[in-house]
């Protein structure tokens, strides 16, 4: 084991802060949701309440983010998904800013012009998207800067396994092999394609198989296990750190929520979720840093509490912060800052 | 057999596949999400029940490949319905479409047949952001090749959808989000109406004039329509009598419905939920500039629609972005205090 207790008890806290903060939003996004609030004769409205749209929760895939991001700098990049709370969070996105954003406010990331699939910061360098197999091409593309740069800066690219079905897949794993990119790609496999089984649409078992077709390493974690996916990240780090190029992992996790809330899931097996909650992937954490001596009762208690007040605080400062005002909206299609373009000496 | 039934635009939807499907084996579907599912937008709802996973496909997340078979299958003989689960995913897979299903026919000299029906989820209102809540018909109607139908009832939906299974031709049947009559999103309640159990057909180009008034002429399309005949309606109630037309298809348009309208009315207000800048507003507004020499303005052409910026995901931000009943009475009010500029001015 490589890994020390520090990061080890930073992993701990930052997937009590994920499960925290995905069930505090499950709750707050079924507000003003539900009849009678509701136009009669519907079951829920998407639109309604104070967190409008829909929403893609990660509770259950908290290891992927956490044991990838506990590799990363301030100066990495991380390009998300539509399900991209767990990375922003592990990626060290503020709490506050991106809850204010999913609630509209002006305090947002976006001013409330993204919304949860849309959520940029490039203070830490953090961006996602609403579409699938977005990630590839743009971490490939801040992995060129940083080559360009000379920095040995890496960026990983988070995405589904149902995004390994789509064209920018093939386009990016060709590309960043070629151009030897500090890229680490990171295919999150929950299983589900909205309603679609891995089984029924991707030709190969493991999306791994099909790293050898662009000469580039491929890694399978087959647990839903931040230390495994931590160990098992760690040589393709260093790959990308030393100039050597991509490398493509697959993790197996598990999605606890629907697709989206309020999804009916009438797709998969009504006790699948209970099973999965069994191998929960934090109290077998816990279960470790007890072991290792590295953490008391009275320490997680701690960090759990310490967790639960970063998620509250985010939430009130979320609620308490004023909406844009409307005109607001036509702002920001273009930048208006002074350039920044420079000629070079 | 019962006349009266009330379905929802999404039911009406599923049921003319279904009987389009019953009659022709060559008729097939595809897409994400379309099978147990039933659609995401409930388009294809019980299909899968009634015809088996040959003919309704659930496709892997690889939209130019599914869409560029669909396009392979019909030149092929067969008649397949692929389903784009949101429009703004186009760009994914937009070579597919552009140029190769709404271009192959031509450039055969008309050799190559390809009677596909790419439907495909538009609309936002409901704070689902830039990515997911374009309507982006304009973008489609400006390439020639593709018939572009735009429903906004169910009554419509199910003869538009028949029509556009039998021609020979690309349609994109595009489906307003808003007006599908899901239990999980508020919509408006007029799409839901009465859909005859038997087979029937919309022919395209053909404009229904939803509400008839000598005062102004709306011009509109999809939810929007549901829109206008609101406003129309509270514009009533003070005195003011809107006709409101719903194009119901871009590509064949029907520009003499428009034209006869506003040559009795004499004011125009142009009513979309796509972009405003080089869009159906345009287009209509081009209209009428062009048939001045037949048509007598009493006031300037007014324009709604999005205001060429990407769709907000805040509420405050998208509702102002996406003309509201209310924006609609307030512009046809002003359209009725207007003037154009008289000869002696001039």
């Amino acid at each position: 084991m490589q890994i020390g207790k520090e990061k080890l008890l930073w992993m701990f806290e930052k997937m009590h802060e994920i499960r925290i903060y995905e069930e505090t939003m499950a709750a707050a996004y079924m507000e003003g949701k539900l009849p009678p609030e509701i136009q009669k004769g519907l079951a829920f409205d998407i639109g309604g309440g104070p967190v409008p749209g829909e929403m893609h929760l990660a509770a259950g895939q908290e290891p992927v983010a956490v044991g990838v991001c506990a590799h990363l700098n301030d100066d990495d990049t991380v390009v998300g998904t539509h399900r991209p709370h767990h990375f922003a969070i592990a990626k060290g996105v503020p709490l506050d800013r991106m809850t204010a954003e999913m609630f509209g406010k002006v305090t947002g990331l976006g001013k409330g012009k993204g919304g949860h699939m849309h959520l940029f910061d490039n203070a830490h360098k953090f961006s996602c998207s609403g579409i699938v197999g977005a990630s590839m091409p743009i971490a490939c593309g801040a992995a060129l800067a940083a080559k360009k740069m000379g920095k040995n800066w890496v960026s990983v690219a988070f995405f589904g396994e149902g995004a390994a079905n789509q064209g920018s897949f093939h386009e990016s794993m060709n590309l960043a092999a070629m151009w030897k990119l500090p890229v680490i790609f990171v295919c999150e496999d929950n299983q589900w394609a909205i309603s679609v089984p891995k089984s029924k649409a991707t030709s190969v078992e493991w999306v791994t198989d099909r790293a050898v077709g662009y000469g580039m390493p491929g890694i399978r974690v087959e647990d839903n296990d931040a230390l495994k996916v931590f160990d098992a990240v760690a040589p393709a780090i260093a790959r990308a750190r030393h100039g050597e190029g991509p490398s493509l992992i697959e993790i197996k996790t598990d999605r606890y929520f629907g697709h989206f809330q309020g999804d009916p899931e009438t797709y998969r097996p009504k006790d699948e979720v209970t099973r999965l909650r069994l191998n929960d992937p934090i109290p077998g954490l816990a279960k470790l840093l007890h072991d290792q001596n590295y953490m008391t009762d009275a320490q997680e208690t701690q960090l759990v509490k310490k967790a639960r007040d970063a998620v509250s605080h985010a939430f009130d400062f979320a609620r308490m912060s004023a909406y844009p005002a409307a005109t607001d909206a036509l702002q920001d299609v273009f930048v208006t800052s002074p350039l920044t373009y420079r000629i070079s000496a | 057999m019962n006349t009266n039934r009330i379905l929802t635009m999404a039911q009406a939807i599923s049921e003319a596949m279904a009987q389009e499907m019953t009659r022709n084996p060559d008729v097939f579907v595809m897409g994400e999400d379309i099978g147990s599912y039933g659609g995401i937008f409930g388009a294809t709802g019980g299909l899968l029940d009634k015809f088996g996973k040959d003919r309704v496909m659930d496709t892997p997340i690889s939209e130019t490949a599914f869409i560029g078979a669909a396009t392979g299958a019909a030149a092929a003989g067969l008649r397949p319905i692929v389903e784009l689960m949101f429009v703004d995913f186009f760009g994914v897979c937009m070579d597919q479409i552009y140029n190769h299903l709404a271009k192959n026919t031509y450039m055969s000299g008309g050799h190559v047949k390809l009677p596909v029906v790419l439907t495909t989820a538009i609309g936002g209102g409901y704070s689902d952001a830039a990515q997911h809540s374009q309507c982006l018909y304009a973008t489609f109607a400006h390439m020639p090749g593709l018939k572009i139908v735009v429903p906004s009832n169910a009554y419509d939906a199910k003869g538009l959808m028949i029509q556009a299974i039998r021609d020979d031709n690309p349609v994109m049947f595009m489906y307003h989000k808003g007006i599908m009559g899901l239990p999980w999103m508020s919509y408006l309640t007029g799409s839901s109406n009465a859909v005859p159990e038997d087979i029937y057909t919309i022919e395209f180009g053909q404009a229904k004039v939803m509400k008839e008034g000598r005062d102004l002429t709306i011009v509109s399309i999809s939810q929007m329509a549901q829109k206008a005949l609101l406003a129309a309606n509270e514009l009533a109630e003070q005195g003011i009598h809107a006709e409101v037309i719903d194009l119901r298809t871009l590509v064949p348009m029907d520009t003499e419905s428009v034209l006869k309208s506003v040559r009795k009315t004499g004011r125009l207000l142009i009513a979309d939920e796509d972009y405003l800048g080089f869009g159906l507003t345009g287009e209509i507004s081009a209209l009428i500039a062009e048939n001045l020499d037949s048509v007598h303005l009493k006031a300037p052409i007014k324009r709604m629609a999005v205001p060429n910026v990407p769709i907000p995901y805040s509420r405050p931000l998208e509702q102002f972005v996406i003309p509201q009943v209310q924006n609609l009475v307030t512009a046809a009010r002003a359209l009725m205090g207007g003037r154009v500029m008289s000869k002696a001015a001039a």
